[in-house]
This record gives structure tokens, sequence and C-alpha cells, in this order.
């Protein structure tokens, strides 16, 4: 009898394909890929100008972009479970412009924070509730509502800019064990989001639910809860960015972050988060959004245009997910 | 047969037209005028020309984001050949154009089907990237009115007849080409047979990569010819402003007319009073003394607006139908 289990289980073994070697495993992964890009763009960042190796720079030059890359780490676990939000640059703008103005007012900080972080999540739950209770794709929905909430940041603000305080402005100013405030904050939520979505239960059923929902739900997973709890996050992390982005600033328009969405998703997709779901990591989008930001001091280095840091950006977007979909089709079992 | 005719998608939207213009005549009763009607039009070419190509687009189960920056690289190419050859005649700008347009349309076309890419991730790349090139080969200088050729300018004042302007004309004709293509051709068919089932539809024969290219281009295209209108119409190209939100108005446009996002639903007529209402309700701001500025946030409440109805629509039509089996079992 034993002999016989024994036997299944030798064939079971050998009709089974052979476990990839470890390296393949490590190397044929996306975020070795932005890895190696990060190297090469650090790299290629020198040969530029001597002054670019400075981590002091790089790290100074990080804040520009910070309040995005903290967009992109929640996004890249939207776009794990399966859906997308186009609109969190809009939802920052609007939260900012009502943040600002309260605090201009002379309301106390707590106050202010409260309407920016209330204002955020309720447009965050606007996005749930017309996503997972009336079950509307989530393309088209945060299209609308990244136009809603940027124009009804235009109706509140006008072509006026709000000044914030003296006293708040400066927050890349501040130095938190040598590391500048903001660049601090990113690296604290991706640690805490890298945590959540490799270690926890949680985590796992975000995995789950953007690779099958059905099966997920069969398994017992509380789908719809999940995402709904990722787009309320959403909108919550686009009004501490904007809080962070206004004391940067200094003061605020309504066309805050505008065209930010392309430069989030282009973090989550570099850092090779799977488009369709299940697939990604914030260690990815983490090092995706360092690539991102030592390329675009690069490009300003060396002078190049904004505008063809556009283009960029653009091409940057397409190549990187075909990449992404390539490394996937081809380790797919 | 009259009930069928008030349980069409078109139905809503007209009534929600009369509706409109009822309430805001009554406000402002100026705005039931023939004047205040001209303006409107006036209003609507832009968008409905790149509404057809969008809309054909969403019934095949894509989306286009890219058309706003098609319209503007589109336009700066004609204006920068008006500017530096003043010789070549100007109706040329429409081949060129166009053409442009059809190139950058087959980019993204091409992209999504030879990669099974999402069109929304390709398109928001090209999105940039057009802009991008818009602003590299015009050096990040607007066209003035000075370089835009008079004819050209005139087609959105002078008129064949009844004094309607040529630029008129033209978002009408190619309304009506769209309208052939979607229900009298092979190909626009098989476009919505994709958009409702792309499963299927290899099945029955229907080359999918083919066709979804063709309507990226034609998308492409019809964003290209808006961009040689914008000249005309407003008689400068700028690389920033030219067509930026262009594609939230169309998309507004599209789904208020009652194009399903889940796609293979959708109709021209139905397509062409959203652009229509849509144009009422810009016309109509200034004279309620709403702010310019509320513009955007007007489209944003439409978008997420229509996609309540349409998901109304869609429950209705499937408890129907669910209603009519049962009623045979």
């Amino acid at each position: 009898m034993t002999d016989h289990v024994g036997v299944i289980h030798k064939n079971a073994v050998m009709d089974s394909a052979p476990p990839r070697p470890l390296w393949s495993v490590i190397l044929v992964r996306p975020e070795t890929m932005t890895f190696l890009l990060l190297i090469l763009a650090i790299f290629a960042g020198g040969q530029l100008s001597p002054y670019f190796l400075d981590v002091g720079y790089i790290l100074d030059s990080f804040t520009l972009t910070a309040e995005l890359s903290l967009l992109a780490l929640v996004l890249t676990l939207v776009i794990i479970s399966g859906e997308i939000d186009l609109s969190p640059a809009s939802n920052m703008a609007l939260s900012a412009c009502l943040f600002a103005y309260a605090l201009s007012f002379g309301w106390p900080l707590w106050i202010a924070v409260l309407v920016g972080m209330g204002s955020g999540m309720i447009m965050g739950a606007i996005n749930a509730f017309l996503i997972i209770s009336l079950q509307l794709p989530s393309i088209i929905v945060t299209i609308g509502t990244l136009t809603l909430f940027r124009g009804l940041a235009q109706v509140i603000a006008g072509d006026k800019s709000i000044r914030l305080p003296e006293w708040y402005i400066g927050i890349d100013k501040i130095y938190v064990l040598g590391l500048p405030a903001p660049d601090m904050i990113f690296i604290i939520v991706s640690s805490v989001l890298a945590l959540i979505l490799g270690m926890t239960i949680w985590g796992r059923q975000i995995y789950q639910t953007g690779t099958n929902e059905t099966s997920a739900q069969y398994a017992g997973i509380r789908t719809r809860r999940i995402k709904a709890i990722l787009f309320i996050s959403m909108g919550l992390t686009a009004s501490l960015a904007a809080m962070i982005y206004v004391s940067r600033l200094g003061s605020v328009r309504y066309d805050l972050g505008i065209g930010g969405e392309l430069q989030m998703v282009l973090m989550a997709m570099l850092g090779g988060t799977y488009i369709f779901g299940g697939r990604g990591t914030i260690l990815g989008t983490f090092l995706a959004a360092l690539l991102l930001s030592v390329i675009s001091t690069g490009m300003t280095t060396a002078n190049l245009l904004p505008a063809t840091q556009l283009c960029v950006l653009g091409v940057l977007l397409i190549i990187s997910i075909i990449v992404t979909n390539f490394i996937y089709s081809r380790t797919q079992r | 047969m009259i009930q069928k005719l008030f349980l069409r998608r078109e139905a809503g939207i007209l009534l929600m037209i009369i509706l409109f213009c009822a309430f805001v005549g009554i406000m402002r009763p100026r705005f039931l005028t023939l004047d205040q009607f001209r303006i409107i039009l006036l209003l609507v070419p832009l968008i409905l020309i790149g509404a057809m190509g969008q809309m054909l687009v969403i019934t095949a189960r894509h989306v286009d984001l890219s058309i706003g920056s098609i319209q503007g690289l589109a336009a700066m190419l004609t204006a920068l050949m008006f500017k530096f050859h003043p010789e070549i005649p100007w109706g040329l700008g429409f081949v060129v154009a166009i053409g442009v347009g059809i190139i950058l349309g087959l980019v993204n076309g091409v992209l999504i089907t030879a990669f099974g890419l999402p069109a929304i991730i390709v398109t928001l790349g090209t999105l940039s990237l057009y802009r991008g090139l818009t602003f590299i080969v015009s050096n990040a200088k607007q066209i003035d009115r000075q370089f835009v050729p008079a004819a050209l300018k005139a087609m959105s004042q002078d008129s064949p007849s009844y004094a309607v302007p040529w630029i008129i004309v033209i978002a009408i004709a190619v309304a009506l080409a769209a309208y052939w293509f979607a229900n009298h051709t092979i190909i626009g068919r098989q476009v919505y047979a994709l958009g409702s089932n792309p499963v299927a539809a290899p099945l029955r024969g229907i080359r999918v990569n083919a066709v979804t290219i063709l309507v990226f281009a034609i998308s492409g295209a019809l964003a290209g010819l808006s961009g040689i209108l914008y000249a005309s119409r407003w008689g400068f190209v700028n690389p920033s402003n030219t067509g930026t939100g262009f594609e939230f108005q169309v998309i507004a446009a599209v789904v208020i007319g009652g194009v399903s996002i889940n796609g293979g639903i959708g109709s021209i007529p139905g397509v062409i009073l959203g652009v229509f209402l849509l144009g009422c309700v810009s016309a109509a701001l200034p004279l309620l003394g709403i702010p310019g500025t509320a513009q955007a946030a007007i489209y944003g409440a439409v978008i997420v607006m229509a996609l309540l109805i349409d998901r109304s629509v869609r429950i209705r039509a499937n408890s129907a139908l669910s209603g009519l089996q049962r009623g045979h079992a």
C-alpha cells in the first residue's frame, strides 16, 4: 500500500516540470528589471553631471515627486485588486484647495486637516460607491470623477492661487534622521504597505481578488469590502499627499498635479504591477518611484525641455507595460 | 410602435434636451432665439466629429484618451505647414491633418493589438507622447492668427446656404458617414459584434485585430480633422491649449449619448443628441450667470450621471428580458 502511494507520488513528481532554478526566479522578475534600470539611470546621470551622484541631491530632488509616489503605492494595491483609479491626482487638487482655504480662513490646523482628509475620503467613497455598489467599470468611472474633482477645484478656487500661512510652508526643508520629511513619509508608508501586502492575510486576499474575483468569493473572501477599503484609502492618501504638496509649494491652484495620473500609473507599471490584476509588489513601485525621480532629475540636469520629458514618460509607460506583460506571459504556468 | 419609440435611449436624451431648454428658456427667454441656436451649433462641431470616432472605439469596448493630443499635434503640424510653406494650397491642410491623425491612431491600434495591451494605458501613454511632440515641433510657440489662411478661417463664418457655416456642414457630413458606416457596412456591424462579445467575435470569423486597428485609425483621423477645424474656428493653434481636455468632453458626449461603456451598444443619433445636449449646457452657462470655470465640473458630473442612467437602463432591459423568458416558459 505504502509502495503504491509512493509510486504515484514519484510519478506525480516526475510528470510535473522541474522547478525553475533560483537565479531564474529572481532574475526574471519585473522588479529586477526596475532595479537594474535604476542603477543604469544613476550611472547615466553621473555621466551627465558630476554633481548628480551626490546622495543629498538625489534625496532632495525626490521630494519633487514624493507626493505622486505616495499615490502610486496605494494605486499599486488598487491595480493588484483588479481595478484602476485615475482620479487621485484630481482628488489631490480638490483636497488641497479645501485644505488651503480652511487654513487661510484662520481655522486651527486640526480642523483644516479634518476638512482635507474628510474631503479626500468622501471622494474615495464616491468612487467606491460607483464602482463597487453600482458595479460600474472603474476605468470610465474614474475618468468621470477625474474631470469632476478637478472641475470642482476650478469652481472653488477659480483662476486664483490660494496662499498658505507662512508657518505651514516648507515640509521639504524639515529633515528627519537626515532625510527630507516627504521622503521619510514615503519610506514609512511603503514599508507599512509592503508588510500589509506581503505578510497579512488581508494582503494576500488582495492578490486573490485580482487573480480571480469569482473564485476569491467562493473562497470566502469579501472582495467587495476589500476593494471599497482600497478606493477609500486611495482617497485618504490623496488628501495626505495634498497636504505635503501644498506645504512644499506654499500656494495652491486648481491645476495642482495636473496630468499626475500618467506618472502614477507609470510608476506602478514600471514597478512590474500587472495591469490585469493579481501581480505586483510594493518593492517594485518603490524602486520605480526612485527610478522615475532619477530620470526626471537627470533630464532636467541635462537641460532637456519639459516637452521632451513628456515624450519620454509616455514612451516609458508603453515600453514598461509591454515588458511587464512579456515577462509575466513567459513565467505563467 | 409609439411605445417602442419612447423606449429607445434617444427618446430619453431628446426629452432631457427639451426639458433643459424649456427650463433655461423660462429663466432667460433669450435662450430660445435663433441666434442662440446658432451659438450652440458653433460650439459643437469639433466635439461632434471627435465623438463619432470615440463612439466606435467605445462600442468596440476600448477607450481612446489620446484624441485631444492627436487634435493638438495634427493642428500644430498643419499650422506649421501654413506658416513656413504658404505657397502650398490651403486645402492640402486637410490631407495633412487627417493623414497625421490616421498615423497616430494606427500607432495606438497596433500597440494595443500587437501586444494585447489595455487601450486605456496605451492611450494614456500616447496622450503624453503626442502632447510632448506637439511642444517639440512647435518649439513651444503658438501659431498666431496671421499664419492661418483666411480661407480656412472663413469656413467657420461663411456658409454654402441657409447661414449654416461650412464647419457645421462638415460635421454633419461626418456624422452621416459615421451613421452609414456603423449601420450599413459589414465592418461597422463587426465593431458592434466585437464590443458585445470579444470572445465570440473571432469565432464568427471577425478579424478582431484588423477591426480594432481600423477603429483606432478612424478615431485618429477624425481627431486630426477636428484639429484643422480648430485652427479654422479659433484662428490659432497653441501647443498647450489646443485639444487639452478634448477627450473628456468627447467621452462625456458619447456616454450621455447612450453608448454603453461595456461595449456593443450605442447609436450615432444618440451620440449626436448627446453632443447637442452638451452644447446646450455650455451655451446656457453664461446666460444663467454660471462662470465658465464650472464647465469641467459639469462635464465630469455628466459622465458620472450618464453612467448611472446607463446602469439603470441595463438593469431594466435585463429584467424585461428575464420577464419575457418567464412568460414564454
